[in-house]
């Protein structure tokens, strides 16, 4: 297969189906990112290990910087534009805030897919399950604790406080 | 004025636009038409540069132009020398800066020989690889050492040799304290270096429109304003024409404010020439080598001491590494001199280096800028001293700290803003006594327990480790606490400035021109005016970043934004509330000492039906009919600037527990306290956040981040897989305690925060983990940092071996 020659494919995005014919060596975070214009998931490594490119495939956390388009062809894809909710900011987001979870914020999306998709899974974690689950993902502003910190407000039902 | 915001716990205005995806960073502008660069780098540390032949890549689909050094004609030049030498006597320095792309030769790896425009990035980087470069190579010099060595290859051949500056700053006369002191120890120390890892790379977008003949630039820069400055100049157009925006930004920590970057330079003469946007974003593979590194020093220490533990005099000779060009002058050098003198009285001081220029990539400040390396070998002396006299290390401390009445205390040398080295205020034992208690620190060794706790369960030192040992197996761990000192100098000059203005909704818009990178600007300088105007913190809308919206500034930098630029917010915000004022009194009738503001609305006090909002008092102060008044000015607004005298100094004890486990070497930080001074506080949210990160960052410093560059000049870790990065796992909860000693410089009180908690963790660690293995390994010192556990490792045996000696 040429790597230039376009493929076409079909997604669902935060509930929304896009049909776009893209190169097969398109990384998925740049299709997000350039094609789709959703430009919350970011790009911090490009080789897998830093997880602000996180988003949800199918409901699970993946590296969009490590999947190309063409691998998502058919999938339901979560990005951090699809969290908020009519009423607001989903919970784990209004704790982020409450707790002073971000600075410059870069990082963020990347973390609130990954602790997602991680509450889902472990709704009631302990504090060293939490950091466990976050050493997935580089923060070099906040040295963690005030994202561990508001997890667990978001965790125990109290980040979503109005 | 009531104060209702200013020290409150405020949470952040700024947080929804990034938590939701909405928050604009350089590379989420997309612009139609947009062209995308890409670097032809040199692979060579240092070669001559025979020719570039383009050829193959210029026939590429896609491509619209390669540019090399030759197609740049007369816009070729080395960038500017940020800050000159300061006035030192005897002073050497010789200002070689970067230049936007290679011409003769190449000087480090990853230098930029030539830049590829195309269609789309992906297409730019095949044709990066269709670009042959003919290079002649030549012998390198990576290590400090060698390049100042007799014989070494030169890397600006026109100075004969390597040496960049070299300065001698002295203090009394230490030769005469020496020959007087009970104990003279000296010792050497390096420290390497390491990046600054932001998680954003860089990024420029250059839009040229030749139309209106404007140039707009995003840039991931901590300082848009002298940007704009600087490209206009060399563009030959008129700071009207240009337009530079930094916009939000994924953290900065000093390499975001290096001007200028050859991408900075080149990005927006291509746009013009092809009148087209241009989009550069560094990938993390290039930022291993585009983006500027700090902290390699060596350093030749003497500390004399009287046998009671008292500072007769510090000695120390230094060289440091500035990579292939010095663009920041001596700031670093200089910062480390300085920073070295902590919280002490150091009566007699004699500090001389050498700056060398080295085939690696260019070295700038990084969070802390030059002073971890000051607190380190000071830190070092006095525990290395302590443990000679028998002393106990807080103690030490305590014996040599200035007396709080000692200030300002005037060190007799001169700071980075070229201003004497006089600390403004200061009271250090307070700190030092929270910090023991918090730690639960005990004199003659570490506690076993949380303080209040009292178990003796583990005493003698030996823990277990239950969460990750395989199975059931019980792993000796070894205890050792830590306690040290430091300051900062925060919150330098020139200046800084903002605009305060109350629109005809009521609510209230702040310009300044600083950048802002995570550091919750938007937040606390918005608290500062709503103090003043009385409304409602999200109801003042902050922009910065921004060269259209406020003409004047610097940039982001040495920890003083909040100081210098919140001081200016305060003086603007202090003038608009004087014109509100004025004017409500006009309207109402009524002596401005009868007025109130309070919720938007200005009210006269014991009439409660007699009052006007903010949104019509200003639509009156801009009339649509009428005259203004003489003397006055329409609307209600001001600008101001603050530019303080020199620096305010913010100190700190940090403590922490470590436990080692001594067969592997890996160390666990159990518990970590942070006691700090930043004078008074705008929001404790914030500066708690601020103090993490820096400590967080420490961390990596002193134990996972290390460059490994072998003598060639080649990197050989240059990811994220193998530079590590403190995880989550490895940054323990930090306990935080503020001391207040409010500034006498600015109105606020505010000293600067932005770099603290990163200064003293090397020395830190070096004490707490010598304090673990003080039994297991006798005599174990550490001196070089980043302290990986390998290195860790072999000093553990060496020392088991009795070869700990080596070096007193
Ligand atoms: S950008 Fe995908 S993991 Fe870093
Ligand atoms: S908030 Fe800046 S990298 Fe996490």
């Amino acid at each position: 297969m040429d790597a230039t020659q376009a493929v076409a494919i079909r997604v669902t995005v935060n509930g929304e189906r896009y049909e776009r014919s893209v190169e097969p060596r398109l990384l998925l975070s740049d299709f997000l990112r350039q094609e789709l214009g959703l430009s919350g998931t970011h790009v911090g490594c490009e080789h897998g290990v830093c997880g602000a490119c996180t988003v949800l495939l199918d409901g699970q956390p993946v590296r969009a910087c490590l999947v190309f388009a063409v691998q998502a062809d058919g999938s339901s894809i979560g990005t951090v534009e699809g969290l908020e909710r009519d009423d607001g900011l989903h919970p784990l987001q209004a704790a982020f805030k409450e707790a002073h979870g971000l600075q410059c914020g870069f990082c963020t999306p990347g973390i609130l897919m990954t602790m997602v998709a991680f509450l889902d899974e472990v709704p009631d974690p302990t504090e060293l399950e939490v950091r466990e689950a976050l050493s997935g993902n580089l923060c070099r502003c906040t040295g963690y604790q005030k994202i561990v910190e508001a997890v667990e407000a978001a965790a125990a039902g109290l980040g979503g406080k109005p | 004025m009531s104060s209702r915001y200013f020290g409150a716990r405020i949470r952040r205005n700024e947080d929804e636009a990034l938590l939701t995806g909405r928050a604009t960073f350089v590379d989420d502008v997309q612009l139609p038409g947009t062209l995308h660069a890409a670097f032809v780098r040199s692979d060579l540390a240092h070669g001559l540069l025979r020719g570039v032949d383009a050829a193959a890549a210029l026939e590429r689909p896609g491509v619209m132009g390669v540019f090399t050094a030759a197609d740049l004609g007369e816009y070729w030049q080395p960038g500017p020398l940020l800050v000159p030498p300061a006035p030192i006597e005897g002073l050497t320095f010789h200002a070689r800066t970067q230049v936007p792309l290679a011409r003769e030769k190449v000087r480090h790896v990853g230098e930029p020989i030539a830049v590829v425009v195309a269609e789309s990035r992906y297409v730019a980087e095949d044709a990066v690889e269709d670009v042959i470069v003919d290079l002649e190579p030549l012998e390198a010099v990576a290590d400090v050492r060698a390049a100042l060595a007799e014989g070494a290859p030169v890397i600006h051949e026109d100075l004969g040799s390597n040496l960049a500056a070299h300065a001698v700053q002295t203090k009394g006369d230490y030769d005469a304290a020496r020959a007087t002191a009970d104990l003279v120890l000296g010792r050497d120390f390096t420290y390497d270096r390491g990046v600054s890892a932001a998680m954003e790379n860089r990024g420029v977008l250059a839009q040229w429109d030749e139309r209106s003949a404007q140039l707009t630039v995003w840039d991931t820069t901590q300082a848009p304003i002298p940007i704009r400055n600087g490209l206009a100049s060399m563009l030959g157009l008129s700071e009207s024409q240009v337009r530079v925006v930094a916009p939000f930004i994924g953290g900065g920590f000093g390499p975001k404010i290096m001007m200028f970057y050859p991408d900075e330079v080149l990005l927006p003469w291509i746009s013009m020439r092809l009148d087209r946007p241009v989009k550069w974003i560094e990938d993390r593979f290039e930022n291993f080598f585009s983006t500027t590194q700090e902290r390699g020093q060596l350093h030749e220490a003497e500390i004399a001491l009287s046998s009671d533990g008292r500072i007769l005099g510090v000695k120390d000779v230094f060289v440091h590494d500035t990579g292939a060009y010095d663009p920041y002058g001596l700031t670093l050098p200089i910062n480390t001199q300085c920073t070295l003198l902590g919280p002490y009285d150091v009566p007699n001081y004699y500090s001389e280096f050498r700056v060398a220029f080295t085939n690696r990539p260019i070295v700038t400040p990084i969070r802390g800028a030059g002073r971890q390396q000051g607190v380190f070998i000071m830190e070092r002396l006095l525990d290395l001293g302590a443990r000679e006299l028998g002393l106990d290390r807080a103690e030490i401390r305590r014996r040599n700290f200035l007396s709080p009445d000692a200030f300002p205390h005037d060190h007799e040398i001169l700071f980075q803003d070229f201003a004497p080295l006089v600390y403004d205020s200061g009271d250090y034992e307070p700190a030092l006594d929270k910090a023991i208690e918090l730690i639960g620190y005990e004199p003659e060794g570490p506690v076993q327990s949380e303080p209040g706790g009292a178990s003796p369960a583990e005493d003698g030192g030996e823990g277990t480790d239950g969460e990750d040992g395989e199975g059931s197996s019980r792993r000796k761990r070894l205890r050792g606490t830590g306690i040290v000192s430091y300051i900062e100098g925060t919150g330098i000059g020139p200046y800084e400035g903002a605009r305060v203005r109350v629109e005809a909704s009521g609510k209230v818009c702040l310009v300044t021109g600083v950048g802002t990178q995570g550091q919750g600007h938007f937040t606390s300088f918005a608290q500062i005016v709503a103090d003043q105007l009385g409304v409602g913190v999200t109801d003042v809308r902050v922009v910065t970043g921004d060269t259209r919206e406020f003409h004047w500034g610097t940039g982001t930098f040495a920890s003083r934004g909040a100081v210098v630029a919140g001081n200016a917010c305060h003086a603007a915000a202090v003038a608009v509330r004087e014109k509100i004022l004025r004017k409500a009194s006009e309207i109402l009738e009524v002596a401005e000492e009868d007025l109130m503001l309070t919720e938007g609305v200005v009210r006269v006090q014991g009439v409660p039906d007699l009052s006007i909002g903010l949104g019509e008092l200003a639509l009156r102060s801009n009339p649509l009919r009428g005259a203004v008044e003489p003397g006055t000015e329409p609307g209600l607004e001001a600008t101001s600037y603050f530019g303080p005298r020199r620096g305010a100094t913010a100190s700190g004890v940090h403590a922490m527990v470590v436990s080692v486990d001594p067969e592997t070497a890996m160390v666990e930080i159990e518990r970590y306290v942070v006691v700090h001074d930043c004078g008074t506080v705008i929001n404790p949210l914030i500066v708690e956040g601020q103090i993490h990160g820096g400590v967080a960052h420490g961390i990596g410093n002193a134990f996972y981040e290390e460059l490994d560059c072998d003598s060639e000049g080649q990197l050989h870790n240059a990811s994220f897989m193998d530079y590590l990065l403190p995880t989550a796992t490895d940054v323990p909860p930090i306990r935080t305690a503020h001391i207040e000693t409010p500034s006498p410089l600015n109105p606020l009180g505010i000293k600067g925060v932005g770099e603290a908690g990163a200064i003293p963790v090397a020395a830190l660690f070096a004490q707490a983990v010598e304090d673990a293995l003080k039994e297991w390994a006798p005599g174990l010192e550490v001196r070089d940092i980043p302290l990986s556990p390998n290195r860790l490792f072999a000093l553990i045996e060496e020392a088991r071996a009795g070869g700990g000696e080596e070096g007193a």
